[in-house]
């Protein structure tokens, strides 16, 4: 591998960047859903290239279990959007403030 | 310039696009498919740093599973309605966009400024440390009770969203 870890780790930390754009700026519950699978995906590169660059295959395990993880929160976090929408008619996080005080 | 650079070169600026176009695109299912072009940059990135078995779970678990569950909710919740999902520029987004300039910028500084202590050290070419084999030996030998645990934190996903994403009567 020509590439330096370094390359990795920025490409990671640029792509974790967007995500928390993502997170900070839009309004719809679902986009800002995927903009955390971005940064979930960000910091799982880092780890697989952590991994590869060590011979270590202990940060590539770490990534399975960040994706069950990650399979787990889309089932949870989209049945609470749905539930959302059912009561509220909308997604826009905006408008659900129920529990701001 | 060799060709492992132009590939990682290539893939990385897809890689950035593609994130951008999700974040920036409004309507929701283009930023969905955009996401999933962003996955297989990623699998591509692993592939070539010789993680095989992550490399097709990147795609057969993020894009077959989690991101058909996605796209089928934002086709089940119906939101055609444009103005329900009209954003607006506001102080917010700007603050936003400040603090996460400056979270990379601290991050980039970090990496670049000293000297990595793994530089070139790395695994040989032909590895078997990405294959399924070397995988599944420290999955089910050294990771066995969480990978176990990990079974179980699924039978909860399921049992939530059952309970979440029903009807009430």
């Amino acid at each position: 591998m020509a590439v330096p870890l370094s390359f990795y780790l920025a490409l990671s930390a640029i792509l974790f960047t967007i995500g928390v754009v993502g997170v900070l700026t839009r309004r719809n519950a679902i986009v800002v859903f995927m903009c955390v699978e971005l940064m979930l995906n960000s910091v799982n590169l880092t780890l697989v290239a952590f991994s590869s660059f060590l011979g270590n295959v202990t940060g590539q395990v770490l990534v399975l279990f960040v994706m069950a993880v990650a399979a787990a929160e889309a089932a949870i976090g989209l049945a609470i959007v749905i539930a959302l929408f059912r009561n509220k008619q909308t997604v826009n996080i905006d408008e659900i403030n129920i529990l701001k005080w | 310039m060799n060709l492992e650079l132009i590939l990682f070169f290539g893939t990385a600026g897809a890689a950035v696009a593609t994130a951008l176009l999700t974040v920036l695109l409004r309507n929701p299912v283009m930023s969905a498919i955009s996401l999933i072009a962003n996955f297989f940059c990623l699998a591509l990135l692993y592939l070539s740093l010789q993680a095989q078995l992550l490399a097709v779970l990147q795609i057969v678990v993020y894009t077959g599973a989690i991101m058909v569950l996605v796209i089928f909710v934002i086709m089940l919740l119906n939101l055609q309605r444009e103005e329900r999902l009209t954003e607006r520029y506001d102080l917010k987004k700007i603050a936003g966009a400040v603090l996460a300039a400056g979270l990379v910028l601290e991050m980039l500084y970090v990496f670049f400024s000293e000297e990595m202590p793994l530089g070139m050290p790395e695994t040989p070419a032909g590895s078997s440390i990405g294959s399924v084999e070397g995988i599944g030996a420290a999955l089910f030998g050294t990771f066995l009770l969480p990978f176990e645990v990990t079974s179980l934190l699924l039978l909860a996903g399921i049992i939530g969203a059952v309970v979440l994403a029903r009807r009430r009567s």
